[in-house]
């Protein structure tokens, strides 16, 4: 373990290499950055996980924001800042080369079969990062409650999620978890 | 959700059957808009700036170009913003799409990330964060249903056994994603190769 070096480079080199294997987005990562963050480099708790997981979720851009609360907690703005670019630079530079050959060779049947080859296996991914952030945030009844509710009304309604966001935060406050 | 603007005829999509082509500016705009509208994802917003209230792209265009960012690694409305602002306006529109995307909320994340790091230990905060993050694990299974949805209706019995076999490796057994991709990636393009061979036949 090179726990001795600047946190800065293990940040890079971690997000960068798991951006390349982050298959079905940054929310099919999160087994994976659980796993880094928690198991490897216990950069923060389990708790800590689920915190910084509802903080990326309430705050407005992209899932994958979660990497940078936990670059900032590792190593400040700096870190916050590296780990963003790690996890999105390289993917972003190589879906160019990749539209732009699939664009030329449209004729060909690989892409379409690649991608419905892959599509199942990101839901897979994406369905493990449920149950990981339900068994890391849903320690009570009561919370699985309000996670089965929120799910339901976002999968069957048209609410805007963020009102659900906030009924969670209030419920909280109040104690009710 | 029915797609009403698609063409009922199986025609082949044109490159850009669109209005107009965005500028470098309007790339910015419209994906730091979508960017800062999606909490809890930009997807849903993505989706309904760029077919429903630009029309940029038809839904099903839409569809193909997200699955392509999809198979790629990454996060994919990222990967979605490069390819999109490149198929427009080249390189620099690539940036112009990813830096509106990306760079506003970054600048908000980080105060918040700050904010916990100061406060985080507060207990009313405690309180809220909990209860937020149970909604919002809520809300990302939700998202997930709602991708599973077209698996289920097309009966794709193969696409649902590979959904599952990656869930119980990852989620339940926890093994490392590397691994499990380089055994389930392969294997998948098999199955859907044999598979559609078998429907031609």
């Amino acid at each position: 373990m090179n726990s001795d070096a600047n946190p800065v480079f293990t940040l890079f080199w971690t997000f960068a290499l798991m951006s390349l294997f982050a298959v079905g987005g940054a929310n099919a990562a999160i087994p994976e950055m659980h796993r880094i963050a928690v198991d490897v480099h216990h950069w923060m708790t389990d708790k800590q996980f689920a915190d910084v997981f509802a903080i990326s979720q309430m705050s407005p851009g992209p899932n994958v924001l979660i990497v940078t609360l936990i670059g900032y907690s590792v190593a400040g703005v700096a870190g916050a800042l590296v780990a963003t670019l790690a996890m999105c630079g390289p993917t972003a530079v190589l879906a160019y080369y990749v539209s732009r050959l699939l664009a030329r060779s449209s004729h060909s049947r690989w892409p379409a079969i690649i991608q419905a080859a892959l599509v199942p296996l990101s839901i897979g991914l994406m369905s493990a990062s449920g149950l990981i952030l339900t068994l890391a945030s849903d320690r009570t009844w009561a919370a699985g409650l309000i996670t089965a509710v929120a799910a339901v009304l976002a999968f069957a309604t048209r609410l805007n999620p963020l009102w659900m966001l906030l009924a969670g935060g209030c419920l909280g406050f109040a104690g009710v978890i | 959700m029915m797609s009403l603007d698609s063409p009922p005829a199986a025609v082949p999509a044109p490159d850009i059957p669109t209005s107009t082509r965005p500028g470098l500016i309007e790339l910015f705009v419209a994906f730091a808009k979508m960017s800062l509208a999606g909490f809890g994802g930009v997807l849903v917003w993505a989706r309904r700036a760029i077919v429903d209230q630009h029309r940029w792209m038809t839904a099903d265009e839409f569809n193909e170009t997200f699955a392509l960012c999809h198979f790629l690694p990454g996060p994919n409305i990222v990967n979605l913003s490069v390819v999109f602002g490149s198929r427009f306006r080249g390189i620099p529109g690539g940036i112009a799409a990813f830096t509106g995307l990306v760079g506003p909320p970054v600048v908000i994340v980080t105060i918040l990330a700050a904010l916990y790091a100061r406060y985080g230990e507060i207990d009313a905060l405690r309180r809220i964060l909990a209860g937020v993050s149970c909604a919002a694990v809520g809300l990302l299974i939700a998202v997930i249903f709602r991708m599973m949805m077209p698996l289920i209706r097309k009966r794709d019995l193969v696409g649902l056994v590979v959904l599952v076999a990656v869930f119980v490796a990852v989620g339940l057994l926890r093994l490392p994603l590397p691994a499990v991709l380089l055994v389930a990636t392969p294997l998948s393009i098999a199955i859907t190769i044999a598979m559609r061979r078998r429907v031609t036949a």
